[in-house]
């Protein structure tokens, strides 16, 4: 039963978004006199309902998974009434139809928040822009209805479920796929207000303020998204790296590249009026970003280490979605945006030259990102097989992200509108000099690779930069949403010194030990106690038991293990981290030798962990920036509302007493 | 004029899509092929896997045309794959195996359970070999001549029709 109720939750909540599209298109007809038309007035509560209804059913999934209701064959084929409670339930996004479910879900919940709470818009672009998350999350529905539905039963209840891949058994998959999709939808919801604007023409700084807190939530769970990934990765595949170009990486970063360039446009827009045409340009393309690396994923079209269930018809089905959305809005795009007036001018060097120069840099970068991950399948066409890697995105980006850096150290002490280098001289200088002085410095210790050398000076400039804008104000008056551009900029700096360092210091050692062997790395010596046998629920390992001892101090012991499940049969590696402040130790255990030697693998990573602090400090600052646009935002409706209330007061004394005289 | 660039997004996506659209129709080959096809064996001595069977050498394939099988005990396509290597074996064919990264108590288990149709196996504990005649998974089956020349790769479980496949492939290799 509670299967079929989900089912027709669904059913209910597709014919929904039917009316919100059709409703919410009725609220651009206005009849003749002006005045609104009558089917307007449905898509607010369709949206609202709608959200109920996509969560309800995600939340009987969810139950399915907890209870393993083997009768159905998406858990019969992705859980195991073994596996702990934890993994079950988040086994329930851990396949295609739930994660696509997960989607709508948290797609429809966005819409009913806008729809519940947004009062802002006037109501023509109000009903444009439902109209258009409707007609988005439609696709979705029929995507899951008629492709991929969640709910199905099997003719016969299986015996026993066929286990989840024991890679995503792991509490970095309960938090980073749900935190990237909350974040690809928050992006709909841009691009559905940016259709919205685009299609009443109403692109001005009211609907920018009404934007900026989806792009900017968006951006804070894609940079939580793509950290936690990040990190994932690192301590998961056990191949101490931290970012491999891999396709389905890059299909996150894409859409986080395009949402920074998004949030600061929208950011001029809101206070300047400046960047029309762009932020709308942006919001669709951010959006495109998310459909593409949904579509990238799903279809299988490229080869990745993650390996997805891929189904070339649901890529079919995607593709056309992506057609649908993408095309029809660059369509209307270059139908619309001539006719959108031209915002306000500005000078070339301003604050808003600096956000226009880092904008395009970013989207060069989105480019040169999108180029890399789309060769392959370029040339592949013509039979070719090639794989593009660190080699080319690594200098090609690195190009770009460069003057981007600099750029973005000065850029926040430039004033609105025009400015004059002569005013920042001082601060210019100290960038200059911190820039030139690290380098200097480091390259006299060693030869050094040269993208991570100057990823040491700009980070040391970066980090200096960010604070600056603080300089001379009374640090109680400064705005919330400014101290979450220093933080944010500040940990920008933090994670490209994470990078740097990991670039330019890592030391890696192989080595075959016997039980009892000392190897020596940096200041560490590791020595090889024991190996032994370990079972968990649903695996067997092998677990090396290794003492650390630093500068011949107190022993750490550090177990890695190589893992073997048995439902699916698969082995993995589980790595072992020694963190210390200034970096971690990361070791691997591999095989054994014929002569009974173990093979061990050890880096010493100084300061990686930065690249993570960094992310989470990205993070918090863009929650800090949209903390406090809600707060401005709040002050300002209750102080508005009071003014209302005094004005009625008036109103009503007015009627009873006569006016005085001014 | 500023009119003309605003297509430029519309242009761009159009030929991605055009480009995925047509991709998503092809035939997707996911095998890597061996760069060792028409190279002779590389040099190699393995121990017996087990006690009921020698171990094996590049020196084994003189004379006539065989078939090198990479597998493992612990390789449940090998299982899947293992009536079509005793058919081959019965037609004729002798079958020389490697076993990857195995222990002999689970190659001995193996072959009581599914059939043993080699003539001798080794043992490559750290896919030595493996690696080095260019294969990436288990099971793949080569075929080798007289001379010690790789001829044919078959990546993945041999299915019952691709006996016939394999059956010609030693035919020209003669």
């Amino acid at each position: 039963m509670i299967a079929e109720i989900g089912l027709a939750a669904l059913w209910l909540a597709a014919a929904l978004a039917v009316l919100q599209m059709v409703s919410g298109a009725a609220a651009l007809r206005t009849g003749p006199a002006g005045e609104a038309n009558p089917l307007a007035i449905y898509a607010r509560p369709a949206a609202v309902v709608q959200a109920f209804l996509a969560v309800l059913a995600f939340l009987l999934l969810l139950r399915a998974f907890a209870i393993t209701d083997l009768s159905l064959k998406l858990v019969a084929s992705n859980s195991h009434s073994m596996k702990p409670l934890l993994y079950k339930l988040t086994g329930t996004w851990g396949n295609h139809e739930g994660s696509m479910l997960l989607w709508v879900g948290v797609l429809a919940a966005s819409g009913g928040l806008l729809a519940g709470f947004e009062k802002r818009l006037p109501e023509r672009t109000m009903g444009a822009t439902l109209a258009v998350q409707g007609f988005v999350a439609l696709g979705f529905y029929a995507f899951l209805l008629l492709a991929s539905n969640p709910f199905e039963r099997l003719p016969v209840p299986a015996a026993e479920g066929t286990g989840l891949n024991p890679l995503l058994q792991d509490i970095g998959l309960a938090i980073h796929p749900p935190t990237l999709y909350a974040g690809y939808v928050g992006l709909s919801v841009a691009f559905s207000l940016a259709m919205g604007a685009l299609l009443t023409r109403e692109v001005n700084p009211a609907f920018a303020r009404v934007m900026r807190p989806w792009v900017l939530g968006a951006w804070v769970l894609l940079t939580l998204g793509i950290t936690a990934g990040s990190y994932w990765a690192y301590y998961e595949l056990g191949w101490g790296g931290w970012w491999f170009w891999d396709p389905v990486e890059n299909a996150s970063l894409m859409p986080w590249l395009a949402a920074t360039a998004l949030m600061h446009s929208v950011s001029v827009l809101a206070a300047r009026d400046a960047l029309r045409t762009w932020t709308i340009m942006l919001g669709v393309l951010a959006f495109s970003m998310s459909m593409l690396g949904t579509f990238l994923v799903r279809s299988g079209v490229l080869t990745s280490v993650h390996a997805f269930a891929v189904d070339p018809e649901r890529g079919a089905f995607i593709l056309g979605l992506l057609g649908l959305y993408i095309g029809g809005a660059f369509t209307i795009f270059a139908l619309r945006a001539g006719a959108v007036a031209e915002g306000k001018r500005f000078a070339a060097l301003s604050r808003e030259g600096a956000l226009v120069f880092n904008n395009v840099m970013l989207s060069a970068i989105l480019a040169i990102v999108l180029l890399g991950t789309l060769y392959p399948l370029l040339t592949e066409a013509f039979d070719v097989r090639v794989s593009v890697g660190p080699p080319y995105f690594n200098p090609a980006s690195a190009i770009f992200a460069i003057p981007m850096l600099l750029v973005m150290a000065v850029g926040p002490l430039l004033r609105w509108k025009s400015d004059k280098p002569a005013r920042l001289q001082f601060e210019l200088a100290l960038i200059a000099a911190l820039v030139i002085g690290v380098i200097a410095l480091v390259s006299f210790f060693g030869r050094f690779p040269l993208l991570p050398l100057l990823g040491l000076g700009l980070a040391a400039a970066l980090a200096v930069a960010a604070l600056l804008p603080l300089k001379g104000r009374k640090l109680a008056r400064v705005p919330v949403a400014t101290w979450g551009m220093v933080l944010a900029h500040f940990g920008v700096a933090v994670s490209l010194f994470g990078m740097a360092c990991e670039g330019a210091f890592s030391e890696e050692k192989l080595a075959a030990v016997a039980v009892g062997g000392t190897e020596q790395i940096n200041d560490f010596a590791v020595t090889l106690d024991a190996v032994t046998p370990v079972a968990g629920p649903n695996w067997t390992a092998i677990e090396a038991s290794l003492a650390v001892r630093q500068d011949g101090g107190e022993p750490v012991i550090l177990t890695p293990q190589a893992r073997n499940f048995w439902s699916p049969p698969q082995s993995t590696s589980e790595s072992a981290l020694l963190t210390k402040w200034n970096g971690q130790l990361y070791v691997v255990i591999g095989n054994q030798a014929e002569d009974g030697r173990w093979q061990i693998r050890i880096w010493w990573k100084p300061f990686v962990t930065f690249i993570w602090y960094g992310g989470l400090l990205i993070g918090l600052g863009g929650i800090l920036a949209v903390a406090g646009r809600v707060k401005v935002d709040v002050t300002r409706r209750r102080a508005a509302s009071k003014g209302d209330q005094r004005r009625a007061d008036l109103e009503a004394l007015g009627a009873a007493a006569p006016q005085p005289a001014e | 004029m500023r009119s003309v660039y605003l297509w430029v997004p519309l242009a761009l996506f159009a030929f991605f899509a055009g480009l995925a659209a047509y991709m998503l129709t092809q035939e997707k080959d996911q095998f890597v092929e061996s760069t060792m096809i028409g190279q002779p064996l590389p040099e190699f001595a393995l121990d017996p896997a087990y006690a009921g069977l020698p171990g094996a050498a590049k020196a084994d394939f003189t004379g006539k045309p065989r078939l090198l099988n990479i597998w493992a005990s612990w390789c449940l396509p090998c299982i899947a794959e293992a009536p079509q290597l005793e058919a081959l074996q019965k037609q004729g064919v002798e079958i020389v195996g490697i076993a990857i990264r195995d222990r002999p108590e689970d190659v001995a288990n193996f072959l009581a359970k599914y059939g043993n149709p080699y003539s001798r196996i080794g043992s490559d504990a750290i896919s030595e070999v493996q690696l080095a005649i260019g294969s990436s998974g288990v099971p793949e089956t080569f075929v080798i001549d007289g001379k010690g020349v790789i001829r044919y790769q078959h990546i993945g479980d041999i299915r019952e029709s691709d006996v016939a496949k394999l059956l010609a492939e030693l035919e020209k290799a003669r």
